[in-house]
């Protein structure tokens, strides 16, 4: 098994020097397409249920979750946040209180552990707030509503459903989570041809609910 | 207030799997009958091939009555309580088989016979300690021409691999004779199928594509499956999955003897002073209905089946209707579905689309079709890969030690892999024990202020010791197709399950079984129970052939001796 943290420190050696703070976006927006994708998601759409802050620090998050990099664009630009965001003021509202109370302890664990508010630090430092949050060991000098690795286990989750599910939701913007995991598409009639092996169908890019054929969730 | 309604001839509690085949026999036969449902209807317009509705939110727009149910679990009485966040099973007209996976086997002859099979071939020392499993009181080939009426009047697409004893080696050879084909073929292989296949075949192993009640060409004037990757707890588009919603419910609600009520919450069933039933008690919106029944048939799952006889307490009854034996929740087990085998491939699978029906199964190791004489288990497992997969469920993969689960190393990872995954389904002979049963939670309860169902239930030796030997299998089987690594997962607990059994058990005596070889109370002649609730043993495939199969017996049998049941 490799451990996380044995990935990240050859990550970090690889990286070495190239250490610059992660907002600043410098090591992930290669392109100015990135760029625009991702100062689009974080300005276009008003926010529903996070505060503006909360919002900020919940992206600075999800950029490492699935960060735009060589593989392209990430969580950011795909939305993900906005998913959280709308789904939060609705299906997921329950979840609202969780969200509150897990960013602010993250923040304070930032602090305590590093001294360094979570945005202000660098990727290979927040990485490793991170895996501290995930693995639970972040749980007692914070004050999480539970372990903190309950709080990792549902942002990793909503952040994969807002980058890999129907752009109806809000996220997958310019099906980016598509286009990450090769899936060609939604059809909804498929040939044998389209199951053969060695040999993806052509990519079609749709939501489920365009073209009125659906009664919208 | 409470209304009174008209009396009904038969009240169906339940419109799903079982009481929406139940239906249609009773009501050509001229019988006024009433289906009391907690849900609502949805048309193919509320499918959505939408992975977020469907798999991740459980269907937003339906009536969630179940999921405010949801069952506690302990594995046994000395450890605490946890309760799984949602239930599996579905409210609507429909039930479940809107959106299930619609496999559509018979059981094996075996599992009907299980503790003298057993002891005829090994001995009785080989039925595993503390085991409470019996014969069924009918055999295979009592129940074979209902299963043929259901895999014709519903629509089931399969390869016969037994028909009246002749053998076709590209069906499943394993299966019991029966007396004609499919009414459709099966559904179609994939590239990745017919590959599993190769595979199994290079084993010397028999693959065959397996039933589905899901149409493979055009059937009753519905449209063939369209294959597009939504039908794994997705409803069907083009209504080409043959669930009870689109074939026998429209056909009795066509006699016009047939009321379909939606929204219903039924909370208790009335006896009257001869001890029979007498009513059914549902809430809607606030206001109590009791709607009066010459005969019922309870059909609300396995859980909300004993959960209903055990709340409906009355001077005849003291512990609960039909349960003066003590054997309501008794002989309980959960299919043991889990212990996958996950495989990763150095090639993609072009497993996008597709759903879980559409599949190959090797049953060479299934119930009792190999020589146990080595084994320290009985029963077995039958083996079952397909082509499904969904965008949000591949990033979801395992990383198989690759790589960690986010960040750009997991990205990468997943741009190379997520198509390169395959999670094998293994079904596993399960069977009862003394102290697996269920019983009202003292503490949990539900929004109307009734208590849940408490499982208390775990797997025993058999079942583990026949989990590794199916995954030893199962490993072969996907190594022998080219792949380079594989995770075992562990059997899990028996919590709240979509194959659920006994709590209501068939036999032919009171002292073990709540009811008779027909499907009626041992103690309440005009209370008929429909569903998993019945079956004693679990087989090593779905239930739902053989629960509709049952329920279509069970409503033959009323209309057949409808004066001596219910007058």
């Amino acid at each position: 098994m490799i451990s996380r943290r044995d990935l990240l420190k050859a990550a970090g050696a690889a990286a070495a020097g190239a250490a610059v703070p992660a907002r600043t976006g410098a090591e992930v927006s290669t392109t100015a397409e990135r760029h625009d994708l991702r100062h689009e998601a974080a300005t276009r759409a008003p926010l529903e249920s996070l505060t503006a802050e909360e919002a900020e620090l919940l992206t600075a998050i999800v950029a490492r979750l699935i960060p735009a990099d060589a593989n392209g664009p990430g969580a950011v630009e795909a939305g993900a946040v906005t998913y959280i965001d709308r789904a939060l003021a609705g299906p997921l509202a329950a979840s609202r209180e969780s969200y509150r109370r897990g960013l602010a302890a993250l923040e304070r664990y930032a602090i305590q552990s590093r001294g360094a508010p979570f945005r202000s630090m660098t990727a290979v430092d927040q990485d490793s707030v991170l895996i501290d949050v995930e693995a639970g060991s972040a749980t007692q000098s914070a004050g999480f509503d539970g372990s903190s690795a309950t709080f990792f286990s549902m942002v990793r989750a909503h952040t994969w459903q807002g980058t890999f599910g129907d752009p109806y939701y809000g996220g997958n913007r310019g099906y980016i989570g598509w286009d990450l995991v090769g899936y060609p598409g939604v059809r909804t009639a498929v040939t044998p041809d389209d199951q053969r092996l060695g040999q993806l169908p052509p990519r079609v890019r749709r939501s489920a609910y365009d073209g009125d054929s659906f009664n919208k969730a | 207030m409470t209304q009174t309604l008209k009396t009904a001839d038969v009240v169906i509690v339940g419109l799903g799997a079982a009481g929406g085949i139940a239906a249609l026999p009773l009501a050509e036969a001229g019988l006024d009958v009433v289906g009391l449902e907690a849900g609502t209807r949805l048309t193919r317009r509320d499918f959505a091939p939408d992975e977020i509705r469907n798999n991740v939110r459980n269907w937003p727009q339906a009536v969630q009555k179940a999921n405010h149910e949801v069952p506690t679990h302990r594995p046994n009485p000395d450890t605490p309580t946890t309760r799984a966040a949602s239930h599996p099973m579905m409210n609507g007209v429909g039930g479940t088989t809107l959106h299930y996976w619609a496999q559509s086997w018979r059981l094996n002859p075996w599992d009907f016979r299980v503790a003298s099979e057993t002891t005829r071939r090994y001995g009785r020392s080989r039925l595993p300690a503390g085991t409470t499993v019996e014969d069924w009181p009918l055999g295979y080939d009592e129940l074979e021409p209902y299963y043929d009426t259901v895999e014709w009047e519903t629509g089931v697409a399969g390869r016969a691999g037994n028909v009246r004893g002749t053998l076709d080696p590209l069906g499943n050879v394993f299966e019991g004779p029966r007396q004609r084909d499919y009414p459709m073929p099966p559904l179609r292989g994939t590239g990745f199928t017919d590959l599993m296949a190769a595979a199994a075949r290079s084993l010397g192993w028999k693959p065959f594509a397996g039933p589905a009640q899901i149409n493979s060409r055009t059937f009753q004037d519905r449209s063939p499956c369209m294959y597009h990757g939504f039908c794994n707890r997705g409803g069907c588009h083009v209504d080409a999955k043959n669930g009870t919603a689109v074939t026998t419910i429209p056909r009795a609600e066509k006699t016009g003897r047939f009321t379909v009520v939606t929204r219903a919450h039924v909370t208790a069933i009335d006896v009257d002073q001869r001890g029979r039933v007498s009513a059914v008690r549902y809430v809607t919106d606030g206001t109590e209905f009791v709607q009066p029944a010459q005969a019922v048939l309870l059909a609300a799952y396995t859980y909300e089946n004993v959960r209903l006889l055990l709340l409906s307490k009355s001077r005849g009854f003291p512990n609960g209707l039909s349960n003066n034996h003590g054997q309501v929740g008794r002989h309980y087990l959960s299919h043991a579905q889990e212990g996958r085998v996950t495989a990763l491939f150095p090639f993609d699978l072009n497993t996008w689309y597709g759903l879980p029906a559409q599949g190959t199964a090797v049953d060479d190791f299934a119930d009792d079709n190999f020589d146990h004489g080595g084994h320290d288990f009985i029963g077995g497992g039958n083996l079952w890969v397909y082509s499904d997969r969904r965008p949000i469920g591949a990033a979801n993969m395992p990383t198989f030690g690759r790589a960690p689960s986010w960040g750009s190393a997991w990205k990468a990872f997943i741009r190379e892999n997520a198509d390169r995954v395959n999670v094998s389904y293994l079904q596993k002979t399960t069977l009862p024990y003394e102290g697996n049963y269920l019983d009202l939670d003292p503490h949990v309860k539900d929004p109307l202020g009734f208590p849940v169902i408490r499982i208390t239930a775990d797997y025993r030796d058999n079942e583990r010791r026949l989990n590794d030997f199916i995954q030893d299998r199962m490993e072969r089987w996907y190594r022998a197709a080219g792949a380079v690594a594989v995770i075992r997962s562990p059997l899990g607990t028996m919590g709240p399950s979509t194959h659920t059994y006994g709590g209501t058990r068939m036999g032919e005596t009171a002292e073990t079984n709540v009811v008779n070889r027909w499907g009626f109370s041992h103690e309440v002649p005009n209370l008929g129970v429909l569903g998993g609730s019945v079956m004693g043993t679990s087989g090593a495939r779905n239930p739902t052939l053989t629960i509709q199969a049952l329920a279509w017996r069970t409503a033959d049998h009323l209309v057949k001796n409808w004066k001596t049941i219910a007058e």
